[in-house]
C-alpha cells in the first residue's frame, strides 16, 4: 500500500514537472486556414488567405523570438458538415490551436461551435454574419474585417438618406443572406424607408432574370443585393441587361469584393456604391503590402479585404502570443489577451477587439470608377466617405452577446 | 398575369440552354452509347474560347459562334480518338467515369489559371438594348438566344432523323458490322458525331458567355440539371431532349415566381416522378 502511494506521488510529481517544463518552453503554435479553396468564394479568400497568413507569420517576428509556427490549410467546400469535420480533425489529430478566415456564414457559424467546444482560437475574416458577435458569440471568437451590421448601416443608411426609401431584396437563401437582409431592413425602416418585397434565391444561381423581373415589377427605388461572390456579379450583370438601372431603379450591392468588380468589368459596374474596410490603393501602407502580396499571387491579384483581414487578425494574435510569452493552447485565455491590446496594423489602422469579439476599424464607402478613370488593371475604386470604427459596428449596448451580461 | 407571361418567356430563354446541351448529350448517348459527363467542361471551354478570341485575337462574337464550336469539337474528337473509342462495348460506367475524370481535369486546369470568379464578356453591340413588350422588358440578346438555339436544335434533329447521313448514323448504332459491310467508315462517323455533340455544347457556351460569367465552374453547375433533363426526356431521344429542355426551362421559371426557394430542386423532383412512372423517360423507348 505504502509503495503504491509513493509510486502515485512520484508519478504525479513527474507529470507536474514535465508539464511545467512544457509550459516554460512551449512556443509551438499551429494555425489552420479554413476556406473555400475552389468554389465561388475562392478568389476573394481561398489561396490568397493562406498567402496572407504566411506573410503574417513572416512579418510577426515571432520566429526570431524562438516560436515555431506551423500553417496548414483546408477546403470546406461551402458545406458546414465538411467545415466542422475538418475543424474537429484539426483540433483532435493535428493539434491545431487557431482557425482563421472561414468565409461563408453557414460554415462559419458551425465552426464557431467547434472552436468553442475545443477551446481554440477563432479569427474569422471571411464570414459576414453579425451573429458571430451577437447571439452566437463565444469567448474564443474574434471577428475581423466586416459584418452584416456594418454593411447594412454604411451602405443602407447612405442610400436611404440619398432618397432611396423603398427597397426590394434579392437574398441568398442561407444564414448570410438572411442576416444581411434582416440588418439592412432594420436600417431602412429606422431611417423612414420601407421594404416593399423580396425574393430568396438558392446559393450559386446562374440566372437571375426571373428574380430581376420581380424586382423590376415591384417599382422599388433600390434593389438590395443581399448576396455575395458569383451571385452578386451575375445579378449586377443581368440587371444591366434588363435595363433596370436605366429604368431608374438603383442597385445596392450590399457586399461587393474587389474580385467581383474585376469579374463584372468596369463597363457594367461603374457607379455602384458599396462599403469595404480595405482597399489596396488606400494609402502607402496598403500599397506596400499589396505590392508584396500580388508579387506572390499566381494571378498577380492584389489582396481583397478578407485576405487583408486574415493578415491583420493574425498579426494581432501574434502580439497577444508575444505578450503571453508562451503556452498558447488555452484559446479563451489567448483571446482574452487579444481583447486587452488595442489593435494597430498597417492595413486597418487603429481599433480594438471589443468584449463580444468584434474588431472595430474604419469602414469606407466606395464608388466604382468609370472605365476612363481607371489607370491600371486593378484601379477600380473612388473613396467617397469614411465611417469611423466606433460608429461602423454594432454598439456594445445593442449587442445581444451573452458575454456582455455580467 | 403580366408577370406570369414574363416568367414564361424567361423560362424559355433558360430552356434554350438546357435544350442545346441536352441535345448534344442525347446525340452522343444515342449514337455512341457514352454518358458524356465532360459535357459541362466542354461547354465552359466554348465560353473561354470566345473570351480568348475576343481578348487575344480581337475576333468578335459572331466569329466566335463559328470558331469556338469547331475548336472545341476538334478537341472532343481528339478525346474520342485517343481515349473514348477504347471503351466501346464496355459497360456505360466506364465511359461515365472517364468523361467525369476528364471534366475534373479540364476544370481544374482552367481554375488554376483563371481563378473562380470569372472573366467579363460583353454583349455584342448589334444585340445590345432591349424591347418593351408591354408585359416585360426583353433584352434583345435573350431573344436572339431563344431563336438561334431553336434553329440549331431543329437543324440537328433534321440532320439526324431526315437525311441520308443521319440514316447511316442511326444504322451504325443499330448494327455497326453490317453498316461497315456497305463500305462506310463507322469509326470515323462516330468520331464526327462526338465532335458534333461537343460542338453543340461549345456553342451553348459562347451563347451564355455574355449572360453569365465566363467561369471554370459554369459547366459544373449546369451539367447536373442537364442530365436530369436528358433522363426526363428519355436517354438518346433527339426530339425528346429538345422539347424537355425548353419545357423544363419554363417549369423552372414558374417555380422561381411561385416558390423561388425550390427553383433549383424542381427539376430533380420531376426527374424522380418521371423515373417512377415511366423509367425510360417521357419519349424514350425501352432498350
Amino acid at each position: 500500500m505504502r509503495n503504491k502511494i509513493s509510486a502515485l506521488l512520484f508519478g504525479t510529481a513527474m507529470a507536474l514537472s514535465v508539464a511545467s517544463i512544457a509550459s516554460a518552453d512551449d512556443k509551438v503554435v499551429k494555425i489552420g486556414v479554413l476556406s473555400d479553396q475552389s468554389g465561388l468564394y475562392a478568389d476573394l479568400a481561398g489561396p490568397g488567405s493562406t498567402l496572407a497568413a504566411q506573410m503574417a507569420i513572416e512579418d510577426s517576428g515571432l520566429k526570431a523570438k524562438g516560436w515555431t509556427i506551423d500553417l496548414i490549410s483546408g477546403d470546406h467546400q461551402n458545406k458546414p458538415d465538411i467545415g466542422t469535420t475538418i475543424a474537429r480533425q484539426w483540433f483532435d489529430v493535428d493539434k491545431v490551436d487557431t482557425i482563421v478566415d472561414v468565409p461563408n456564414s453557414g460554415v462559419a457559424l458551425a465552426v464557431n461551435n467547434v472552436v468553442k467546444e475545443k477551446n481554440g482560437v477563432y479569427i474569422n475574416s471571411g464570414a459576414a454574419t453579425s451573429d458571430l458577435t451577437n447571439a452566437q458569440c463565444t469567448p474564443n471568437t474574434v471577428h475581423w474585417t466586416y459584418d452584416t451590421y456594418m454593411l447594412a448601416h454604411a451602405t443602407g443608411q447612405a442610400l436611404v438618406k440619398a432618397g432611396g426609401d423603398t427597397w426590394f431584396f434579392l437574398t441568398a437563401d442561407y444564414a448570410f443572406g438572411a442576416a444581411l437582409e434582416r440588418d439592412t431592413t432594420a436600417v431602412v425602416t429606422a431611417n423612414g424607408g420601407k421594404v416593399v418585397g423580396g425574393v430568396k434565391h438558392p446559393l450559386n444561381t446562374a440566372d437571375f432574370s426571373s428574380f430581376l423581373l420581380q424586382a423590376q415589377a415591384s417599382k422599388a427605388k433600390i434593389i438590395g443585393l443581399a448576396n455575395a461572390g458569383g451571385d452578386t456579379t451575375n445579378s449586377i450583370k443581368q440587371a444591366a441587361e434588363f435595363g433596370i438601372v436605366k429604368g431608374g431603379q438603383k442597385l445596392a450591392a450590399l457586399l461587393l469584393f474587389l474580385t467581383d468588380v474585376k469579374a463584372i468589368g468596369l463597363e457594367t459596374a461603374q457607379g455602384l456604391n458599396f462599403t469595404e474596410t480595405f482597399y489596396w490603393d488606400l494609402n502607402d501602407n496598403t500599397r506596400a503590402f499589396s505590392k508584396r502580396f500580388s508579387e506572390k499571387m499566381k494571378s498577380g491579384a492584389p489582396p481583397t479585404m478578407v485576405q487583408a483581414g486574415v493578415y491583420a487578425g493574425l498579426l494581432h494574435y501574434f502580439k497577444a502570443l508575444d505578450a503571453l510569452g508562451g503556452n498558447p493552447h488555452d484559446g479563451a485565455k489567448v483571446v482574452a489577451k487579444m481583447k486587452t491590446i488595442p489593435t494597430d496594423d498597417p492595413l486597418f489602422g487603429k481599433g480594438e477587439v471589443e468584449a463580444n469579439g468584434r474588431v472595430t476599424h474604419d469602414a469606407y464607402l466606395f464608388e466604382v470608377k468609370k472605365p476612363s478613370e481607371s489607370k491600371g488593371p486593378w484601379d477600380f475604386y473612388k473613396l467617397v466617405g469614411t465611417v469611423p470604427g466606433n460608429q461602423a459596428f454594432t454598439p456594445l449596448d445593442k449587442s445581444t452577446c451573452a458575454l456582455l451580461k455580467k | 398575369m403580366q408577370a406570369l407571361y414574363a416568367q414564361l418567356l424567361v423560362g424559355l430563354i433558360n430552356g434554350s440552354f438546357y435544350a442545346l446541351l441536352s441535345l448534344g448529350l442525347a446525340v452522343i448517348f444515342g449514337m455512341l452509347n457514352i454518358i458524356n459527363f465532360a459535357h459541362g467542361a466542354l461547354y465552359m471551354m466554348g465560353a473561354f474560347v470566345a473570351y480568348f478570341l475576343l481578348n487575344l485575337g480581337g475576333i468578335n462574337y459572331w466569329w466566335a459562334l463559328l470558331i469556338a464550336p469547331v475548336v472545341v469539337g476538334v478537341f472532343g474528337m481528339i478525346l474520342e480518338r485517343t481515349m473514348l473509342q477504347w471503351l466501346a462495348g464496355l459497360d456505360h460506367l466506364y465511359g461515365l467515369l472517364l468523361t467525369f475524370g476528364i471534366a475534373l481535369i479540364v476544370q481544374g486546369v482552367f481554375q488554376n489559371y483563371f481563378g473562380s470568379s470569372g472573366l467579363p464578356y460583353s454583349i455584342p453591340d448589334q444585340l445590345k438594348g432591349g424591347v418593351n413588350l408591354g408585359f416585360m422588358f426583353l433584352p434583345v440578346y435573350r431573344g436572339w438566344v431563344v431563336i438561334f438555339s431553336l434553329v440549331v436544335c431543329l437543324a440537328t434533329w433534321f440532320l439526324i432523323e431526315k437525311t441520308q447521313l443521319g440514316a447511316y448514323l442511326r444504322a451504325a448504332t443499330e448494327n455497326p458490322t453490317l453498316v461497315r459491310a456497305f463500305g462506310i467508315n463507322v469509326p470515323r462517323m462516330i468520331t464526327l458525331t462526338y465532335g458534333l455533340g461537343v460542338g453543340l455544347a461549345a456553342l451553348a457556351g459562347v451563347l451564355s458567355a455574355p449572360i453569365n460569367q465566363v467561369r471554370p465552374l459554369m459547366g459544373a453547375d449546369l451539367i447536373i440539371v442537364v442530365f436530369a433533363v436528358v433522363v426526363i426526356g428519355g436517354m438518346g431521344s433527339i426530339m425528346g431532349s429538345i422539347i424537355t429542355g425548353f419545357a423544363l426551362g419554363v417549369i423552372e421559371g414558374l417555380t422561381k415566381y411561385f416558390y423561388p426557394e425550390a427553383s433549383n430542386t424542381v427539376v430533380f423532383v420531376l426527374m424522380v416522378v418521371v423515373l417512377l412512372v415511366k423509367p425510360t423517360g417521357l419519349t424514350g423507348r425501352a432498350a
